[in-house]
């Protein structure tokens, strides 16, 4: 991989912050977007823009040709049998949303059981409480060991109490930690128990097959891969898709309206409501091109080796703790420092021009786990580099020094 | 006891020890000793009723009022750096009276280049304890004006 010229393609890597040049090491709250999709959003502004899918002009024809290619692309992207099981929402926390109302309301009853883990996002928590006080469904986590890993016994044993769907992440956003998903999937379709997959964390490190993996439902953001913010991805298989009421309604949903009754669009559009994000999506298009071009497979190596890199000099500061120290996860370092509140950390490092996360990184079950109030995260992307790390650890040594 | 010096020359004397620091380094130097130099707070007053709303560091906040009417405030934070941004703000602000506090403007931390620590994405509680202390001296207003 050609750093350099990869750098270069990302025009916020060269600003500096507090006079300092900036390292970006907070790539899974959110990545850094590439010159070609800032540059395919402006011009879709500036040639090409209308409202889509219903004008018969030329600007809404080519439009709506362009919004739909990034459906195909992005199902090809999954390997999804169709480019209808493709819906686009405003992010992962939206599909959640759309998932915890349709999904609930079609195939739930009232003390029906949804299974999620300890370390879920607070996107795959909060919207089944929501939908909990709605249609009387319960919670049940599965919970994770001290290194934190799933803790498959009890995944096993939960299964066998009685669960309708499974709604478990593959990327820990927190800890990195990458589950046996497949694994997972295999056990709860052996008791034709649904399982949807939160892919946010992974869809910009590894290559998602969704037939391969199993699962019925897949969830992820673009912004983390590239893209820009607003667009997410819900894909699900199109029989259950089919047999799932409306999340929203409103335009381009709808097939025939009167105000009796309406029926509905079919699918994906019976789930996108109102006027797309047209431009984002298009730009979303042109991450994912950049994504397939670089490789989703040498991404993840290179990314594994700033992995590893940064580990490795991490563990030398004494009393540093990495919460899942395994090497084989996601590239995610959450760490703590002695009694050193994350918070001081994170603001000497943006001192140092070093943009890491610090607090609960929306995982507040995880941190009550661990009994901590956050973590400091660090959380590379393939557009980091070991001089990058080097500085990273040198100013936090720095940073510790003037909290001792 | 109400504090002989008045809230705008609290604040300047604040402003002009920050006149003397040279750098970034120095600066929250400064601001962590005083976080350390902060008595903390009674275990007693740590209870929920006066947790701060703030996101990553939290912040206790206990007032109480002086016989002269003047009011006490109390403040401790987990985070060293945000204890020593409320160890400035509380010295500004305690053994003041209502009317004064209520009248007041805070420029110190504007004036000394840390209007940062005010913006919500730092979610350190600091910006949510200066209106809690506003709200806190117009409650006792009224209480006193009611005796």
């Amino acid at each position: 991989m050609n750093k350099e010229e990869i750098r270069a393609d990302f025009p916020i890597l060269q600003r500096k912050v507090n006079g300092k040049p900036l390292v970006y090491l907070d790539n899974a709250a959110s990545s850094q977007k590439p010159l070609v999709v800032i540059d395919t959003i402006s011009n879709y502004y500036k040639h090409n823009y209308s409202n889509i899918h219903r004008g018969v002009h030329t600007l809404s024809q080519e439009g709506t040709e362009m919004y739909e290619n990034v459906r195909k692309k992005t199902a090809s992207f999954i390997n999804a049998v169709s480019q209808n099981e493709i819906i686009f929402t405003k992010g992962t926390t939206d599909a959640f949303n759309l998932l915890a109302h349709s999904y609930s309301r079609s195939f739930l009853k009232k003390g029906d059981k949804v299974l999620i883990s300890t370390m879920e996002h607070h996107a795959n928590i909060v919207p089944w409480q929501i939908a909990a006080e709605i249609y009387g469904i319960e919670l049940v986590e599965c919970p994770i060991h001290t290194d934190g890993t799933l803790d498959t016994n009890a995944y096993d044993k939960l299964l066998e109490t009685g669960i309708n769907l499974v709604s478990i992440t593959y990327v820990s956003n927190t800890l990195g930690t990458i589950n046996p998903i497949k694994e997972l999937i295999a056990k709860a379709n052996a008791k034709n128990i649904h399982f949807i997959v939160d892919a946010a964390q992974a869809s910009p490190h590894m290559i998602l097959d969704v037939q391969d993996l199993g699962c019925d439902f897949l969830t992820f953001s673009a912004h983390k891969m590239l893209g820009p913010t607003g667009v997410g991805i819900l894909w699900g298989k199109s029989e259950l898709l089919n047999q799932m009421q409306p999340y929203q309604g409103g335009g381009d949903m709808i097939d025939k309206v009167t105000i009796a009754k309406t029926t509905y669009n079919d699918i994906p559009h019976k789930f996108e409501a109102g006027t797309p994000n047209i431009a984002d999506v298009i730009g979303f298009g042109a991450a994912l091109d950049y994504l397939l071009e670089l490789g989703m497979d040498n991404i993840a190596a290179e990314e594994h080796a700033l992995l590893t890199y940064a580990s490795t000099q991490l563990k030398t500061i004494p009393n540093l703790k990495i919460y899942n120290e395994s090497s084989q996860k996601a590239p995610v370092i959450s760490f703590n420092v002695g009694e050193i509140h994350p918070y001081d950390i994170g603001v000497l490092l943006d001192q140092f021009g070093i943009a890491i996360r610090t607090g609960h990184h929306c995982t507040q079950p995880l941190m009550d786990f661990y009994s901590i109030p956050g973590t400091c995260r660090a959380s590379f992307a393939f557009y980091n580099t070991t001089s990058e790390i080097d500085y990273f650890v040198e100013s936090l040594i720095k940073t510790i020094a003037i909290l001792s | 006891m109400s504090n002989p010096k008045s809230i705008s020359e609290i604040q300047q004397i604040i402003i002009d020890d920050f006149e003397f620091l040279e750098d970034w380094t120095e600066k929250y130097n400064y601001i962590i000793d005083l976080g350390k130099e902060l008595a903390p707070l009674d275990e007693q007053y740590k209870i929920d009723e006066n947790k701060v709303k703030g996101c990553q560091s939290q912040v206790w906040l206990h007032s109480s009022l002086n016989p002269d009417g003047t009011i006490e405030f109390l403040a401790d934070s987990d985070a060293i750096i945000t204890k020593g941004l409320i160890a400035m703000v509380t010295k500004v602000f305690t053994n003041q009276s209502p009317a004064d506090i209520l009248k007041s403007e805070l420029t110190f931390i504007e004036e000394i280049g840390l209007h940062s620590h005010l913006s919500p994405t730092r979610s350190n509680g600091l910006a949510s304890m200066i209106k809690l202390i506003k709200i806190y001296a117009s409650a006792y207003q009224s209480k006193l004006s009611n005796v």
